[in-house]
Parts: C-alpha cells; sequence; structure tokens
C-alpha cells in the first residue's frame, strides 16, 4: 500500500509504472494495476505477484519495507477502464494475476452499494493461488447482484463443488450473459488465456467492440 | 528526479545490450502480445490494403497483388511503449516507399487503418525513407493472427503501438490527429530514444 502526495486519483482498471534506480545508477520500469477502487485518498494498493526469475516483482515482494519511497507515474490507460456510469452488465474474466485490475472494479462496484450486475469468472491454479479470495468470498455474498465463480485449473481441494478446468467455450456459453444482454466485458490474465476467451466470446455472438482485453504475466528474459 | 531505491541491485549488466536500449527498457526473450480486444480474422480472401484520403490516386491491393510486390528481409530492434524490447527481430515485408511509390502524397500525415477500428497516427516522414514496412513474416514464418498477421504496419523506430497490427491501409491526412492508443493519453509521436510514452512527454 503506497501513499502518494498529491495523487490525482484514477479509474478502476488503470496502472501506474513503478522506477526502480540502483546505486549505479541503472533503472528498472515495470507497469503495475491499481488494485484500490478509485477513492479521494492519497493511499492506492497495488498487487504485485512474485515471479521467481523476475528483476522487480521479489524487490518489490521482499525488499521493500515500510517507510521506503518508490518512484511511480500515473494513473495511466484510459481504455481498459470501468466507470459506474458505464453500466453492464458485466462480465469479467480473469486468470491469476489478471484478477488485480477487475478487483479494483469490483470495490469501485462495492464502494457504491454495487448493484450492476456483475458475473466474475477466475481461474486459478489452485484453491491456495486465489487472490482475494476472502474478500471476493464477502462481496460474492453480499446480494448485491455480483455472482464469483471460480475454475481451478490444477488442484481441487478435496470437497469441491465448483468448476474445474480452463476457462473454454462451454464455460463461457453456460457463465456468459447472453449477447441480447449486451453486457461489457473485461478479459484479464495471461496472454493465452486472454486470446481463447476473446475469441470464444466473438464465436458465442458478443460484440467484439465490447470485449476489452489487458493481457498479464512475465514479460521473460 | 529519481532517487536511488534502497536495497535495489537489479539484473547483471549486459553492457552490449545496455547500449542499444532507449530508456526504461529491458530485453525480453519471449514475444509478448498485447492488444485491446480480441484479435481480429480476416480471411485472406478478403483481405486488401489501401492508400486512401489526400492522394493524386487511390491504391489498392488484394493478397495476390501484395505477394507480387517487392519484399526486403530486414533485421531490427522493437520497443513496446510497456517496457519490453526484442533485439534483432526479423522480419519480411514490403516497403512502404514501394507503397507510396505510385501515390502522389498530398498531405504530411498519416492515419494507419487496421482491422478490428484500430487506428494509429503517423508523420508521412516517419513511414518513408527506408523506415517502415508491411511486415508478414516474422522469423521466417507467416505472421501469426495475434501478432497482427496476415500483416501489421512495421515502424522499429517508434514504440510498437505504432506498429498497427492487422493493418488494412494508410489514409493521408494534412493534420496530425489521435489515433485509438493516443486518444486514450499516449503519447502522438512515440519516440523510444526521447521516452515518448504518454501525451505530455
Amino acid at each position: 500500500m503506497l501513499t502518494v502526495p498529491g495523487w490525482p486519483g484514477h479509474r478502476a482498471g488503470q496502472h501506474v509504472d513503478v522506477r526502480l534506480t540502483a546505486e549505479d545508477g541503472y533503472q528498472a520500469q515495470r507497469s503495475y494495476s491499481i488494485a484500490s477502487a478509485p477513492a479521494a485518498s492519497n493511499q492506492l494498493t497495488l498487487t504485485v505477484e512474485r515471479l521467481d526469475d523476475g528483476e522487480v516483482s521479489p524487490y518489490l515482494t521482499e525488499e521493500l519495507r515500510a517507510g521506503d519511497q518508490l518512484e511511480l507515474r500515473g494513473p495511466i490507460g484510459g481504455y481498459f477502464v470501468w466507470d459506474l456510469e458505464m453500466g453492464g452488465p458485466l462480465l469479467l474474466v480473469a486468470g491469476g494475476s489478471g484478477i488485480c485490475p477487475l478487483m479494483a472494479m469490483l470495490r469501485r462496484r462495492a464502494g457504491a452499494g454495487g448493484s450492476v450486475l456483475t458475473r466474475l469468472l477466475y481461474s486459478s491454479r489452485s484453491w491456495e493461488d486465489i487472490i482475494y479470495r476472502e474478500e471476493l468470498a464477502q462481496i460474492g455474498a453480499a446480494g448485491t447482484g455480483l455472482q464469483v465463480i471460480h475454475t481451478l485449473t490444477r488442484a481441487v481441494p478435496p470437497d469441491w463443488r465448483g468448476r474445474a478446468g480452463r476457462i473454454d467455450r462451454k464455460m463461457l456459453a453456460d457463465v456468459a450473459w447472453p449477447p441480447t444482454d449486451h453486457p461489457l466485458m473485461y478479459v484479464c490474465g495471461p496472454t493465452p488465456l486472454v486470446e481463447s476467451v476473446a475469441d470464444a466470446l466473438v464465436s458465442l455472438g458478443h460484440d467484439s467492440e465490447r470485449v476489452k482485453t489487458e493481457r498479464f504475466g512475465p514479460t521473460g528474459g | 528526479m529519481s532517487f536511488v531505491s534502497r536495497g535495489f541491485r537489479g539484473r547483471p549488466r549486459d553492457q552490449a545490450e545496455a547500449g542499444r536500449l532507449p530508456p526504461g527498457q529491458h530485453v525480453v526473450q519471449d514475444f509478448p502480445v498485447l492488444s485491446a480486444g480480441p484479435t481480429p480474422r480476416t480471411p485472406l480472401s478478403e483481405w486488401t490494403f489501401s492508400i486512401t484520403g489526400a492522394v493524386d490516386q487511390l491504391k489498392n491491393w488484394t493478397w495476390e497483388e501484395f505477394q507480387a510486390l517487392p519484399t526486403e528481409r530486414i533485421t531490427r530492434d522493437i520497443h513496446c511503449v510497456t517496457k519490453w524490447s526484442k533485439l534483432d527481430t526479423h522480419w519480411e515485408g514490403v516497403s512502404v516507399d514501394t507503397l507510396l511509390q505510385e501515390v502522389q502524397p498530398r498531405a504530411g500525415y498519416v492515419m494507419a487503418f487496421s482491422d478490428g477500428d484500430y487506428t494509429t497516427n503517423l508523420a508521412l516522414d516517419d513511414l518513408t525513407g527506408g523506415k517502415a514496412w508491411v511486415a508478414f513474416s516474422f522469423a521466417g514464418e507467416p505472421l501469426a493472427p495475434e501478432h497482427g498477421g496476415p500483416a501489421r504496419l512495421l515502424v522499429p523506430h517508434l514504440y510498437f503501438w505504432k506498429s498497427a497490427k492487422w493493418v488494412r491501409g494508410l489514409q493521408l491526412v494534412t493534420a496530425d490527429s489521435p489515433g485509438f492508443w493516443e486518444t486514450y493519453g499516449y503519447n502522438m509521436h512515440g519516440d523510444p530514444w526521447r521516452e515518448q510514452r504518454y501525451s505530455g512527454d
């Protein structure tokens, strides 16, 4: 959680650019979605997934301490955003850490008393890997028209009655709003997931202009 | 101004690479895919490339006609505004100079347009003089749809969002007006060496 003096506020779905500088002047920059809801405050939350071979994420998740300074720029991004006025129904599809910008949207929705009909389809490797698991259970149970649907792709708990396996066309046909509802759709996660989900939504008859994608994950190297 | 991030060391420096990288970029070995929406899938039988707008003569090529044009093989570094760079990428395509040969441009700016309603604006200067191609092959293979196939614009000296995927034509225009990402806050020009990422840079 960061306190940013002079923070101008942000829209759900936007991100910041973080820049680190080593003592020899070497710099590394990466982008992270803002996970906190837009608020009248100068505090914002980034959720960072630590990559084993990452250059910046191990620093942010292991080295950074309360009181340290972090250089960031933002908010950035005007396309993959959701404001209350945009309405719904909303279909949010996330894979792994792709949940982060969608979480800002869900928190925005919840903070405003949440009435836009929303379905979140969230793919994770296992129950333990689900980010924001408790909070999603809470806001999903609040009876405000939000359904949280998990699918687990690698390991399911013994008493699991939820969905399993990767998101495919059949799962989307079950879960997504019918095209006649003209939902707004946001898909975020690793490229293979985003590619197949976006293709499937279009093939199910959804308007491709209402499918917004953001691709996430390690950029390799 | 930057300050030192306490305790940050970063990766071991590769000096040879460092000299080739614009500010804020890092090298990747994979080829990340970023786009705003679903991948368009126009069949080749329907594909055309057009030069339109402020020109003396409109030009149009079908895929077959396009394939018959002289092509070039180029190797360039590419730089994405999301901070990754890929060095020595291999492409094959038709030079934009070749496409503009029989056309008299009557304006100094271009709006490149693509399937999926994507657009990006460029100065004609940034597309001519051996700086830009319409590329249909990457690393010796036909360009994959998720990377912009069957053909994308290739303008390696600018941030890669200017290398419009699924490109279908160039519209010559008299004024520089923002394309898709430019409308959402990205820089009108996009020079990685001057770190022109966002509007106002």
